[in-house]
């Protein structure tokens, strides 16, 4: 998927203007609430209108002033995910996920219902209201009718908002694997960063009505360490815990890690803040954290003031985070070998 | 109960008129609304006075407007005349008169149920293929389901009440344009008539109270079908 945006658009005293390109089938838009990424998807998408200007998607022209183009939200094939599900109360679950089946050309058929509900393990709701359904499964119920109206793109704006912590990180799973089982290319729209490292490759900046640039999620999270109030967020992905002593050993990598708010059977997914772990120039004695890792330094890079450490242990990365002083200190370079301290209750579990 | 066969044949009449009256605006009246809800235009003030003038004015007023307009040297009534329909004094006038008296009260229900549409819903018709004819039929329609039976049985209502506007369009002609309001009327008006008018108010009030109640079982209905 490649979109291709230059477009102008004046709303009130709000002055819209975006040039850039994105290319890759899992990207993202980040920007706080109020920096047009609302405005620049309703235009994606055609239910707005620019002032001036081209929209591109692949090679399909949306809009164009100068051509005189502006195809009609049912003809542009962009199927959105709204913050709220958004399903039609006067139809049930099932007659929600056709809608767009129904309208859909034959030939653009590629995705049939059975498989989908499948993968979004809706067969036990197809016969329920949509006012029965829980926050989450509204949600997969609105994923999969965007999903089945066989889109060109489907745009996620702020799909795990208005859910709760736990449910969003059992949503995400649903997300990406819909896009990857279907080979349907997403573009992600939300301000949270970890979001952005769980769902996109690679993501377009926009703030106060202009694009700053594209970046990866990891350098945009690496840039907003100092700011952010957690740092940066370490996303682990941890498989096999076994409970031992009331906490939970995690195997990671060729080591392991030790966890207190672990759970065993299923994978799950910790965050780890970037200031929640200790550096050692050399190995202390005995220390009270359970954790205690060898790690390289494979690079170093500055956020505001504070230094990030890129750590590499048993074919792992983590990002820690010090003080500029400290890193003097400790006269840490790339190359280096320190220790690393993390405690057990570190690691947050998110779903 | 007190009931003549004019006065059997008043009832008649007047179901028939309300019944007719309403059917006829309803598209109109789901027409207007989307109009009003939903598209931007500039004469929109406009409109929405004209619409809701009916309701301000006496119906003797809109009534005498109608005779101009229907009459023999009115626009209207020179293409009735070519189309060979005959109007004024007939019940069809009266049906003409009903609707214009009760048009507003229809298009404020319908407009009513149509604001509380969540506008994402429509977006997500758009976005998921569907025209906005499409969305119209699909979304806007089932969706103001509520409204408009709100709106038809107020208009209903308001029909077989409908007096001011009729007589002057459609006369007063036993058997033929007289309906419940007219009888009424007529009964009032001569000395030996309380009996007859009292048995026909008593027609009036149990419509009405009937006309009530299906607006609400039908409104209770339509939202628990939504609950469920």
């Amino acid at each position: 998927m490649k979109l291709s945006i230059d477009i102008q658009k004046r709303l009130g005293s709000f002055d819209l203007a975006m040039q850039s390109a994105i290319e890759g089938d899992h990207s993202g838009i980040f920007g706080a609430s109020g920096s047009g990424k609302s405005t620049l998807v309703h235009m994606i998408s055609g239910l707005m209108t620019p002032d001036s200007g081209e929209l591109y998607l692949d090679d399909v022209c949306l809009y164009s002033s100068r051509k005189r183009v502006n195809l009609a939200p049912e003809k542009r094939r962009i199927a959105i995910v709204f913050q709220h599900a958004r399903l039609f109360p006067h139809l049930g679950v099932k007659a929600n996920l056709l809608f767009g089946y129904k309208r859909c050309h034959p030939e653009h058929r590629k995705i049939s219902p059975e498989a989908l509900i499948e993968v979004l393990n809706l067969g036990h709701l197809m016969k329920r209201g949509v006012n029965k359904l829980s926050g989450g499964e509204k949600q997969r119920v609105a994923l999969g009718r965007a999903v089945l109206a066989n889109p060109r793109l489907l745009v996620m704006d702020e799909p795990l908002s208005a859910l709760d912590d736990s449910l969003r990180y059992q949503i995400i799973p649903y997300l990406r694997s819909v896009s990857e089982e279907f080979g349907v290319p997403y573009l992600f729209i939300s301000h949270s960063i970890s979001e952005m490292q769980l769902m996109t490759d690679q993501v377009m900046v926009v703030s106060q009505g202009r694009i700053e640039g594209i970046s990866t999620p990891d350098q945009l999270a690496r840039a907003g360490m100092a700011n952010n109030p957690k740092g940066y967020l370490n996303l682990l992905r941890l498989n096999g815990a076994k409970a031992h002593d009331g906490l939970f050993h995690c195997p990671w990598g060729s080591g392991e890690l030790i966890i207190s708010d672990g759970k065993t059977g299923e994978e799950s997914l910790f965050e780890l803040s970037s200031r929640d772990i200790i550096l050692f120039k050399q190995h202390p004695e005995a220390i009270s954290a359970r954790n205690l890792l060898e790690c390289t330094v494979t690079e170093l890079f500055d956020s505001d003031g504070r230094k990030g450490v890129v750590l590499e242990s048993g074919g792992k990365t983590l990002v820690a985070e010090i003080v500029r002083s400290a890193a003097e200190e400790l006269e840490i370079s790339t190359g280096n070998t320190l220790f690393a301290a993390i405690k057990a209750s570190a690691f947050r579990r998110l779903g | 109960m007190n009931l003549s066969p004019e006065d059997i044949t008043a009832i008649l009449l007047s179901l028939k008129i309300a019944v007719t009256a309403t059917l006829l605006s309803l598209p109109i009246g789901f027409a207007t609304a989307w109009l009003m809800v939903f598209r931007h235009f500039r004469v929109k003030v406009l409109l929405e006075v004209l619409i809701n003038l009916p309701l301000t004015l006496p119906p003797v007023v809109i009534g005498y407007f109608l005779l101009l307009f229907f009459g023999r040297n009115g626009w209207g009534g020179a293409m009735l005349r070519a189309a060979g329909v005959e109007f004024i004094f007939t019940w069809k006038a009266a049906v003409v008169a009903s609707a214009t008296v009760g048009f507003p009260l229809l298009v404020r229900s319908i407009r009513l149920g149509m604001e509380s549409i969540d506008r994402q819903l429509l977006q997500a018709s758009r976005s998921l293929g569907a025209s906005w004819y499409d969305t119209l039929f699909t979304v806007v329609l089932p969706l103001s389901l509520r409204g408009m039976i709100a709106g038809s049985s107020l208009m209903f209502a308001r029909s077989l009440g409908e007096f001011g506007a009729t007589i002057i369009v459609a006369g007063n002609i036993p058997g033929v344009t007289q309906t419940i309001p007219l009888a009424i009327y007529d009964y009032a008006s001569s000395p030996t008539g309380t009996s007859m008018a009292l048995s026909l108010c008593g027609v009036s009030v149990a419509l009405s109270v009937i006309i009530l109640l299906l607006h609400e079982v039908i409104g209770k209905q339509l939202e628990t079908r939504r609950e469920a």
